[in-house]
């Protein structure tokens, strides 16, 4: 971007009802994710030169703080202050599963949840666009990554634990990343002020 | 259990960091060291001045002995819950004496620990949108960015000379 350029807003939305904490775009549509205080996450999308709010995600049962694309996009995965991680997954009209669509808009269900892994606030999540690994940044100092299984139901996916580092921060972890090129590496940062770098390979068998 | 938990460990293996941290096993809970952790936490928090009366909140018996639990949650870190009975049903008091709690233990309390605040059930009409507010630390340092806010917790959580 040009330096002398300007940003200019073309549009403000307000379909949360209270603070957005993290908004993130698709990997190739021009749709926007956000995640909020309001325990919802919504989609955006452009319609007739203006951008509306074109689905709302409802279950978690506190503020969600994160959200996260699938490398395809055709699924999303969201962490909350309730402790969950839920994998959303996206159903056009018309669909195959009998999933009930009104109008031309897609419907998007929640397919996994996966709690009891975490014991505080989940503040991020990471979709691994290489691997598929989803990794979390958790109010408890702990990094994780969760692994699909192979054999899973695409409407019932399955993710399992892979790794569990405890104490990867002196205090809550705030944020985690997957580098876009290279498998396994992730870097976090934590209310301790520091950055950290890891390498995850994947367990064998 | 333990050999899972090898392998787990060895497939996320830190770079680039010396930290000096090891990771202990998990003490079996101590309840004496649990209460004195819980007075600890109690002689910090009951000091405190209510942000309108001038009395503390140990005087008008907004927090008491019995209102902080603590429970270790490994190593040398423990988990403090404080359950506060605020005196009127006003929502934005409770919301600035929970802001106040959090500030003094974030700054006083000298062990690892973390800090889940509450009102008291059947306190308040909308105790659950308190909670809420006062467990969510970006709001927390958002209201703490409000000068006038940050002024009266100041004023509440000083210790006089």
């Amino acid at each position: 971007v040009d330096e002398e350029e300007e940003y200019e807003c073309v549009s403000v939305l307000n379909s949360h009802t209270q603070d957005v904490k993290h908004v993130v775009w698709h990997p190739n549509q021009e749709l926007l994710a956000s995640a909020s205080y309001d325990d919802t996450v919504k989609l955006y999308r452009e319609e007739e030169d203006d951008w509306v709010c074109c689905a709302t995600l409802e279950g978690h049962e506190s503020t969600v703080w994160s959200v996260a694309w699938e490398k395809g996009g055709e699924r999303l995965a969201s962490c909350s202050d309730d402790k969950t991680l839920r994998v959303w997954r996206r159903h056009q009209p018309g669909n195959q599963e009998g999933v009930s669509c009104s109008g031309a808009e897609p419907t998007w269900k929640c397919v996994c949840t996966l709690s009891g892994y975490h014991t505080r606030t989940i503040y991020d999540v990471a979709w691994c666009h290489l691997t598929g690994a989803l990794a979390t940044a958790c109010g408890d100092d702990a990094i994780r990554v969760f692994e699909e299984s192979p054999s899973s139901d695409p409407l019932q996916p399955t993710f399992s634990l892979a790794a569990h580092v405890p104490r990867a921060h002196a205090q809550d972890v705030n944020c985690v990343a997957w580098h876009p090129k290279e498998p396994g590496l992730l870097a976090s940062c934590g209310d301790d002020g520091d950055i950290a770098f890891w390498r995850y390979q994947r367990p064998e068998g | 259990m333990s050999l899972v938990l090898g392998l787990l460990s060895q497939t996320l293996s830190r770079l680039l960091r010396d930290s000096g941290l090891h990771r202990g096993c998990h003490a079996p809970p101590n309840p004496a060291m649990e209460q004195d952790k819980a007075l600890e936490v109690y002689d910090i928090i009951r000091t405190i001045r209510d942000p309108e009366k001038p009395n503390t909140l140990e005087e008008l018996e907004v927090v008491t002995e019995s209102c902080v639990a603590v429970q270790e949650i490994g190593e040398d870190e423990y988990l403090v819950i404080i359950r506060f009975t605020p005196t009127v049903p006003h929502c934005s008091l409770a919301t600035l004496i929970g802001l106040c709690l959090r500030i003094k233990l974030q700054r006083c309390l000298p062990f690892r620990h973390k800090l889940e605040i509450y009102i008291s059930e059947g306190t308040h009409s909308t105790e659950e949108d308190i909670n809420k507010q006062i467990n969510d630390k970006e709001r927390v340092a958002a209201a703490m960015e409000n000068p006038n806010l940050r002024e009266i917790v100041e004023q509440c959580v000083t210790e006089p000379d």
